[in-house]
């Protein structure tokens, strides 16, 4: 986990973004209402600024990878097993597992803060890159919590920034 | 073309135009669906009551942050840019709540020629209790003819 920290990953690039995706995530976020005709309107976006179809700002171009691993992966299970490790090296002797299987953690998402640049448009390929920047364990409602803190950059075809993300990851 | 609010429209203080949805399986599958995010826990109860949610599934951290876009963006307009997002999730997403993103302008100022507006925002569910506190930058443009 040390030796990940301020490391940044592999990149992973994105199936260029569909117009038909940008409509069903904004079908999706904005159910039972309909999304605004900026999300799937060509003939209006035109009109916009924009000069074409936007996505969300929250839009995710890399759901459904064919292969799932990825460095937030990567970053998560070094994350787990050295929480892992430190509670093997904090317990008592008595608590010390003979034999047994460790204890499953259960993940979940703390939040994050993400900053915009340019907008993702149909056509569009996104590359991502993650970087572990640091981490913590405290006592939290459901027991010792380790909580860690990533870094991801977005970036369009053209090199133009399109999302930074500071994300906390939790598992307990 | 859609602009609902120009700079200055808002002062501090201001209040974004609640924003609500009743929330459960019907939205959280959508949403599954398409950020391909079929966790255990966000689909199926006894999954959730496993996670030490005793109501069982219950919704993602990530679709509130969805609404929180989706109401910066139907109160600020096609034209405005949303430039930062932010928020903490602290409570449970139980089934059937209803959530409101609320948000209330702390900040505004120019810098380098763009118009910021700082936010607090929150999601609050049906008893007005806080979910996700957390913070939004809007850059707005200026009212047509206004030089300031």
């Amino acid at each position: 986990m040390h030796e990940r920290k301020g490391v940044w990953g592999n990149t992973r690039t994105s199936p260029p973004i569909a117009e038909s995706d940008i409509r069903k995530w904004a079908i999706a976020t904005y159910w039972p209402e309909p999304p605004p005709p900026i999300y799937w309107d060509a003939e209006y976006a035109a009109t916009t600024k924009h000069g074409s179809i936007i996505a969300p700002s929250d839009f995710n171009p890399f759901a459904w990878p064919v292969r799932r691993s990825g460095p937030n992966a990567a970053a998560m299970r070094a994350a787990m097993k050295a929480a892992a490790a430190k509670r093997g090296a904090d317990a008592k002797p008595s608590d010390k597992p003979s034999g047994r299987p460790p204890r499953r953690t259960t993940g979940m998402n703390g939040g994050q803060t993400d900053t915009y640049g340019a907008p993702m448009r149909p056509g569009d390929v996104i590359s991502s890159r993650s970087r572990l920047l640091r981490w913590e364990q405290r006592q939290g409602r459901l027991g010792l919590t380790l909580y860690t803190f990533t870094e991801t950059e977005w970036t369009n075809q053209d090199g133009a920034l399109v999302r930074r993300r500071i994300s906390t990851g939790i598992r307990y | 073309m859609a602009v609902h609010v120009y700079f200055e429209d808002v002062e501090v203080g201001t209040e974004m135009p609640a924003w609500s949805r009743t929330t459960g399986l019907m939205n959280w599958n959508r949403y599954a669906a398409v950020n391909d995010e079929f966790v255990p826990f966000h689909m199926d109860d006894e999954a959730g009551r496993r996670a030490k949610n005793e109501q069982g599934a219950f919704g993602m951290g990530n679709l509130r942050y969805a609404y929180l876009v989706n109401a910066l963006r139907d109160w600020i307009g096609d034209e405005a840019e949303i430039r930062e997002v932010g928020c903490q999730y602290r409570a449970i997403n139980q089934k059937g709540d209803v959530l409101t993103v609320t948000g209330k302008v702390t900040e505004k100022k120019t810098v380098d020629g763009e118009h910021l507006v700082y936010l607090e925002t929150n999601v609050v569910n049906q008893n007005g209790e806080p979910t996700c506190p957390g913070h939004a930058i809007v850059v707005l443009e200026n009212r047509p003819g206004d030089a300031s």
